[in-house]
């Protein structure tokens, strides 16, 4: 007890109060994360609507596999973390440990697909910019009217896929590293029934990092598969 | 005049003199010392601003464009607006008084997250630095609103380090938003119910809620200005099959509530100065408080008012133009309520209440007027002319800056202990009121009759409301200048303050002036209602 | 922390289970054709996978009435925000202006 006692910051009355605002202020910063990928959501679905075939031919050049494999990566990352974060509430140190391990390497499998799709597209200059080529041979059997095609709206779908795919690399990335510490943290014992909250609140983060992909993967890879 | 002419003692263990190294001050975690940190920036970054206003107005003393190209008027009235706004209205009340009063208002030794809240200044300061760079490097010239596809392809100035200064800022609004919300939410002293908090605190929670769920749409949309500009994607670029007013859906959703963030704390100081000054409870407190939510929450509805001639539908204008009415009446309700709080009020006319009669006649005015600009013909008429710079300026200068001075006469003895003097201080306010409305008055005349926003030249006929315009300028520019002489005089040969000088209702009146680190001894326990002051007979009043 | 809700691992296998077998049906269901409902189906599946991660691993569903207003009011926003940029996208070519010759 004494060694969560001594995490009580000054300004708190007990721990009580300290992880209640801690919690809040977590949602409140996700609440923020929403509304910025929430953005490029919005641009999403207005260029959809305007350039459905040019984003159905978009969307046929993804692979649904590797979009599925990561889609199953990412859940299963979730799950480890949750378990991280159920090895800290009952104290079970080396179980943390594992689960926090395995939530590392199925994010960084994640980010080794992502290499993978995005190099890929690079050979085929699917890169948005003075160099995007789109071969219209592949769009003739996805969309009614191939011939109605406009490059730039097929290069729309494109720079918002690398965009919203890439803000969400990021934040992968960005999770990978406080995961880590968490990691050498709980290696430490830092965390014990009495005082988990980081990992919990980073557990937090995690899960909304599963859930933007749980939307970015079905608008992207899956358009017009019929 | 103080009965008693003993002197009060200066607090010898207070938050200025704990500490005296340059370590103790930047590497500090006590809000009152990180709100004097944004003082000093935000002062600067005002005087940044004003300076662009006096070219403006300058230029515009005469019809025709002599004393600079367009390209370069183009890049005054940018870096104003752009200065003004994130870099001086934005932050204002909220991180220098926000941030040193919540707090103290609601029982507490500091705010939830104190790291976080030296991270926001650092981030703010980031951000400025950012901008700096881009003004002194050839400035930037889109005007504040950062249009596309002129500011993503054809612009030839610094609008990518702008832009990035402008996102690197938005995160410090929201990292103060955050702390405001967790604080009130979690840290009340025992027995401070959501009713007996003071309205500034009210006023602060609304405006919170802006920064949370505004700033980040502007974060991602400043973001994709900067990577279409450096990338050449063409995300907003109609050559591209871009949609330029995506682009102004995006950044009005928050530019719009963020007017709110500016003006919400305004009037959270107004309902307390008022209260003081009248030595009477405020009228409607309910009213108020409901009202500060209401804005918050309505000002995200009405973004479009703001495009209604850019080729809009015109049936998303009329659902914009409907909702832009209805967000009118919380304000309306304030302003009624502090009237009718005055009535049989027992009113003396210091300097902060000063402020506050102007703020109150001044705000109604440009409150008014935005609904003129919500209706859909009129605006038609007057989009895009000075009839909407005089709107905006006076809600925001008439308005906003008004209620900060006043929070600045009105809490400057707490923060530094020190009273300055109040005859000087209230010709200061004479000087704004009469120097603000001789400025931006005639404006509504001008684009009335159709001059049009950001031309640095003019038709001769308009030549006489722009001489005025520069002439009440220029008062206003004296008005500025008198209040800063009256706070660093003080700080020299003022008289000591004494924990409440006013003799005001409140939490911070309780603790000493300044306040020790700790604000208080022992956390208080809260049990009186807000502003239970009496008017009749009421006590010798210190002046 | 003594008042926190503890999900066991079993409760947590059974959540990451459904997301998964949620996953198949939305690929599945892709290759069906439902004309305009195509995408309107693949959002709610989408939403459904992400409430449940909200609730169960997230815990929301053992949090305070604040936590749901907070991550609440934050999906209501974003959908104004699209639903009155999609009024104004959507009828903008429909105008009330008469038509002048030429045009």
């Amino acid at each position: 007890m004494s060694s969560s006692q001594s995490r009580l910051a000054h300004h708190f009355f007990d721990m009580n109060q300290q992880k209640s605002a801690a919690t809040l202020g977590m949602w409140l910063f996700l609440a923020t994360e929403v509304l910025f990928f929430g953005g490029l959501f919005v641009a999403y679905t207005v260029y959809k609507l305007k350039f459905y075939e040019a984003f159905v031919a978009g969307s046929h050049e993804l692979s649904i596999t590797l979009g599925c494999l990561n889609t199953a990566v990412l859940i299963s990352s979730s799950l480890t973390m949750a378990l991280g974060v159920y090895g800290a509430q009952t104290g079970r140190k080396t179980f943390t440990c594992n689960a926090l391990l395995a939530t590392l390497a199925l994010a960084g499998v994640f980010l080794v697909v992502k290499y993978f799709e995005w190099s890929a597209k690079f050979e085929h200059h699917l890169v948005p910019g003075p160099a995007f080529h789109f071969d219209f041979s592949h769009a003739a059997a996805v969309v009614a009217n191939p011939e109605l095609l406009r490059r730039e709206h097929v290069e729309m779908f494109f720079v918002l896929y690398y965009i919203m795919t890439g803000l969400h690399g990021i934040h992968v990335v960005a999770g990978i590293g406080v995961i880590a510490w968490l990691y050498t943290q709980a290696r430490k014992g830092a965390y014990s029934p009495a005082y988990y909250t980081p990992v919990e609140l980073v557990g937090l983060y995690w899960h909304f990092v599963d859930i933007v992909w749980i939307f970015l993967f079905p608008l992207l890879y899956l358009l017009g598969r019929h | 005049m103080t009965t008693d002419p003993a002197e009060p003692k200066y607090p010898e263990h207070n938050y200025l003199n704990d500490g005296y190294s340059l370590k103790s001050w930047l590497l500090t975690k006590d809000h009152k010392r990180i709100a004097i940190l944004y003082l000093l920036s935000i002062t600067f970054f005002f005087a940044l601003g004003g300076l662009f206003a006096l070219l403006i107005r300058l230029e515009l003393l005469t019809p025709q464009g002599d004393l600079m190209q367009s390209e370069t008027y183009n890049k005054m009235f940018t870096m104003h607006g752009i200065v003004m706004i994130f870099f001086f209205l934005v932050p204002s009340i909220p991180a220098v008084f926000g941030n040193f009063l919540v707090p103290i208002m609601i029982g507490a030794r500091d705010l939830a997250f104190p790291r976080l809240n030296l991270a926001s200044w650092y981030v703010y300061m980031v951000g400025a630095a950012f901008a700096m760079y881009a003004i002194v490097s050839g400035g930037v010239d889109t005007g504040w609103t950062f249009y596309t596809p002129y500011s993503t392809g054809h612009a030839n100035t610094h609008v990518i380090s702008t832009a990035v200064g402008i996102l690197i800022m938005g995160f410090s609004s929201i990292f103060t938003g955050l702390n405001f919300i967790v604080t009130i939410h979690r840290m009340r002293a025992p027995w401070m119910t959501w009713f007996r908090l003071p309205l500034f605190i009210w006023a602060h929670y609304a405006t919170s809620l802006i920064m949370i769920l505004g700033t980040p749409v502007l974060g991602i949309t400043i973001a994709l200005v900067g990577v279409e500009r450096a990338l050449g994607l063409g995300i907003f670029d109609p050559a591209n099959g871009g949609d330029p007013l995506l682009f102004q859906h995006l950044f009005w959703f928050y530019s719009h509530p963020a007017v709110y963030i500016m003006i919400l704390p305004a009037m959270g100081v107004i309902s307390e100065v008022i209260t003081c000054f009248a030595r009477k409870v405020i009228f409607g407190y309910g009213f108020i408080a409901t009202s500060s939510m209401l804005i918050a929450i309505l000002g995200f509805f009405v973004w479009g008012h703001h495009m209604y001639v850019s080729s809009q539908s015109e049936y998303a204008g009329l659902i914009f133009s409907a909702l832009s009415f209805l967000v009118a009446i919380p304000s309306a309700i304030k302003v009624f309520n502090w009237t009718a709080t005055l009535y049989k009020g027992s009113i003396t006319f210091e300097a902060p209440m000063l402020y506050v009669f102007g703020f109150i006649g001044v705000f109604t005015i440009g409150g008014l007027t935005g609904l003129f600009l919500a209706a859909l013909g009129m605006d038609r008429h007057v989009h895009d002319t000075y009839f909407v710079v005089a709107h905006f300026h006076y809600v925001m200068v008439g308005g906003a800056l008004m209620a900060y001075l006043a929070a600045m006469h009105f809490w400057w003895p707490k923060m530094t202990g020190k009273r300055y003097p109040e005859g000087l201080a209230m010709l200061g306010a004479v000087a704004v009121f009469v120097g603000f409305n001789m400025t931006f008055f005639p404006q509504f005349v001008l684009g009335y009759l159709g001059m049009p926003r950001h031309y640095h030249e003019y038709v001769p006929e308009f030549q006489f409301l722009h001489i005025l315009s520069t002439a009440g300028a220029s008062v206003l520019g004296v008005g500025y200048l008198i209040p800063a002489l009256c706070f660093l005089w003080s700080l020299v040969y003022g008289r000591n303050a004494g924990p409440n000088p006013w003799e005001a209702k409140g939490l911070e009146w309780t603790i000493p002036s300044p306040p020790p680190t700790h604000n208080f001894e022992e956390i208080p326990v809260v049990t009186e209602e807000p502003y239970q002051y009496t008017s009749e007979g009421s006590s010798v009043r210190h002046v | 922390m003594s008042l926190d809700h503890i999900l066991t691992p079993r409760a947590y296998l059974a959540v990451f289970f459904s997301l998964i077998v949620l996953t198949v049906i939305t690929v599945y269901v892709a290759f069906i054709d439902f004309g305009v409902w195509s995408t309107p189906v693949a959002l709610a599946i989408a939403i459904v996978k992400a409430t449940l991660v909200l609730l169960y691993f997230m815990h929301l569903r053992y949090s305070d009435g604040l936590t749901w207003l907070v991550i609440g009011s934050s999906f209501i926003m974003l959908v104004v925000l699209v639903l009155i940029t999609l009024a104004d996208v959507l009828t903008r070519t429909m105008t009330s202006a008469p038509q002048t010759i030429g045009m």
